[in-house]
């Protein structure tokens, strides 16, 4: 630690200080304020939250938008359903991104740099047109019911969009390097000799992977189904291109009764709602496995 | 001789799986029809019609704009929360200061962009800043949630390497903010790099956020992309993609080889 750092060097701390308060912490605490506030006609759509009338000082705080999104299903279901979305797609993506992370890992070297740029370039590419890809491809009238009809397992072009196997598909596509890219970054570093040791001591194959190489990788699982998981949670883009009005997802209802209600109050108290119920776990979640490594060091 | 030929399945599969969407589209951008899926000939008429559609090249330009600016804020201030945090130890409340670094991470985007325009309009309404919402609301939003990824990468490399090397220059008299100058801030460069990186890929890449807090001549090359996809297929579109993909082939390819010839000297 810098002991005297010098007095005028404050800035070094405070201005990024100050532009999280301003940008970050005040738009936050101005949803809550206005997640209990009253809803009305005008601009902004909702009622002062103190305001001055002839009976001295009113307060028009009401926790009626939350008494409203918990005592209508469609609203819990919406929850429930990115929840949903977010653990299997985590978990399809570690199953699918795990032995690929593997393999790579295992690689001779030069073969495997030429892999890990292989990875990264979907990684680097841009997520919207990974998403397009996707809708391309299952058209009716797309390249996948032509390959199907082709080989004579379809007659007719079936509709593979606009359901919620197209948004777990897209989802797990385009978030798949985000999973292998930290997993390959611990597998890397392992040592093979430790398998080769596991075997001659007698171990069989699933067990040496279950008792040795899956506890020296559980950072990178960890890490992985984060990068996967979180974002998940309030995804937007993948189940309004691919998705359909099977399955609604909380990012989308937040932005509907923004964009297409106008209710402030109710998609304010939706984002609070959201920051308890999908995001604090995931903080909770990272304090204990942070205590846990803690403990094991 | 069974375990290769599963390394060696497991890898294509897994490899065509990522690739086989991209290379479609590809293919698809020289389809002489405007019906995406019905193959009429080879040509280059989207790529064509791409270079002269006025919106996209401007919102092309604007990305890039943004991208580059909101880069170069997010890693500024992303280097000052690593150094605080790891080298200054007193910072009042300083908790809250690492909540408010690392929460941007966790926070969905549809509630970041959410808040943030509220936000705008409140601030709008009471001291008439931001006079309306534009290119400079959509750089405040992007550096906000920036800042702390860079500052993960910082804090991670500085936390990692011997501070010893900081202790002796102060001992041998040298001043502290040149101790960030000398001795710091060359050690940390390849993160301050990575860093700007990261922060200029999740600009370009931000729809959701920017959707929020965009508004007249702003509009960014997502935004205009997702309003040609949202319904239906675009050819325009594929020619696009295309040219990405090739751009960021072609930036592997050069890290690659820089990598390689750091390595072998």
């Amino acid at each position: 630690m810098i002991k005297n750092f010098k007095k005028q060097n404050v800035w070094f701390v405070f201005t990024p200080y100050l532009w999280l308060v301003l940008f970050f912490f005040v738009p936050l605490a101005l949803i809550f304020k206005i997640s209990i506030s009253v809803s009305e006609w005008g601009m902004p759509p909702y009622r002062d939250l103190f305001s001055l009338s002839e009976n001295g000082l009113e307060i028009n705080s009401t926790l009626g938008n939350y008494l409203f999104i918990f005592s209508d299903p469609f609203y819990i279901r919406s929850y429930l359903n990115s929840l949903s979305l977010a653990l299997t797609s985590t978990v399809l993506c570690l199953l699918i991104g795990y032995p690929i992370a593997f393999y790579v890992a295992k690689s001779k070297t030069s073969i495997r740099n030429i892999l890990l740029i292989m990875l990264i370039i979907p990684f680097w590419s841009s997520f919207l047109l990974r998403v397009y890809a996707w809708k391309v491809l299952l058209q009716g009238s797309g390249i996948i019911n032509s390959i199907l009809i082709h080989i004579g397992l379809i007659s007719e072009p079936i509709s593979m969009l606009h359901n919620h196997y197209a948004v777990i598909l897209g989802v797990v596509y385009t978030y798949l390097p985000f999973m292998i890219l930290p997993l390959y970054g611990y597998l890397v570093k392992f040592d093979l000799n430790l398998i080769d040791a596991s075997n001659d001591l007698g171990a069989k194959p699933l067990n040496t992977f279950v008792k040795v190489i899956l506890p020296l990788s559980l950072p990178g699982i960890v890490a992985g189904s984060m990068l996967v998981f979180i974002p998940v949670v309030g995804e937007y883009i993948i189940p309004e291109m691919l998705g359909g009005s099977d399955k609604l997802y909380f990012g989308k209802i937040i932005w509907d009764e923004f964009f297409v209600n106008r209710d402030w109050p109710i998609a304010s108290a939706l984002a609070m709602s959201g920051i308890v119920i999908l995001v604090f776990p995931i903080i909770i979640f990272q304090l204990m496995y942070a205590k846990y490594n803690f403990r094991n060091e | 001789m069974n375990r290769l030929f599963f390394k060696i399945f497991t890898l294509t599969l897994g490899f065509s799986f990522l690739y086989f969407p991209i290379l479609t589209l590809i293919a698809y951008s020289f389809n002489d029809n405007k019906r995406v899926m019905v193959w009429k000939g080879f040509s280059f008429r989207w790529y064509k019609e791409l270079f002269h559609n006025e919106q996209i090249l401007e919102a092309f330009y604007t990305s890039l704009k943004i991208a580059s600016l909101s880069a170069t804020f997010a890693t500024v201030m992303g280097v000052m929360i690593g150094f605080s945090l790891t080298r200054i130890s007193k910072i009042p409340a300083r908790p809250f200061f690492i909540f408010l670094s690392s929460s941007p991470l966790v926070m969905p985007e549809i509630i970041l962009g959410l808040s943030l325009l509220l936000f705008f309009i409140s601030s709008n309404h009471i001291i008439g800043f931001p006079s309306s919402k534009g290119q400079l609301t959509v750089l405040i939003s992007h550096i906000t949630f920036s800042v702390a990824f860079v500052a993960v990468i910082i804090q991670s490399r500085l936390s990692s390497y011997d501070k010893n090397i900081e202790e002796a220059a102060q001992d041998l008299g040298t001043i502290p903010n040149m101790i960030f100058w000398k001795v710091t801030a060359p050690v940390i460069l390849p993160a301050i790099l990575s860093g700007w990186l990261l922060a200029f890929t999740l600009s370009l890449d931000d729809l959701v956020v920017a959707s929020f807090t965009t508004g007249p001549g702003a509009n960014t090359l997502p935004i205009v992309v997702f309003s040609k996809v949202r319904l239906g297929l675009s050819p325009e579109v594929n020619a696009l993609s295309a040219i990405i993909m090739l751009i960021v082939v072609l930036a592997a390819i050069s890290i690659y080889l820089i990598n390689r010839s750091n390595i072998k000297k």
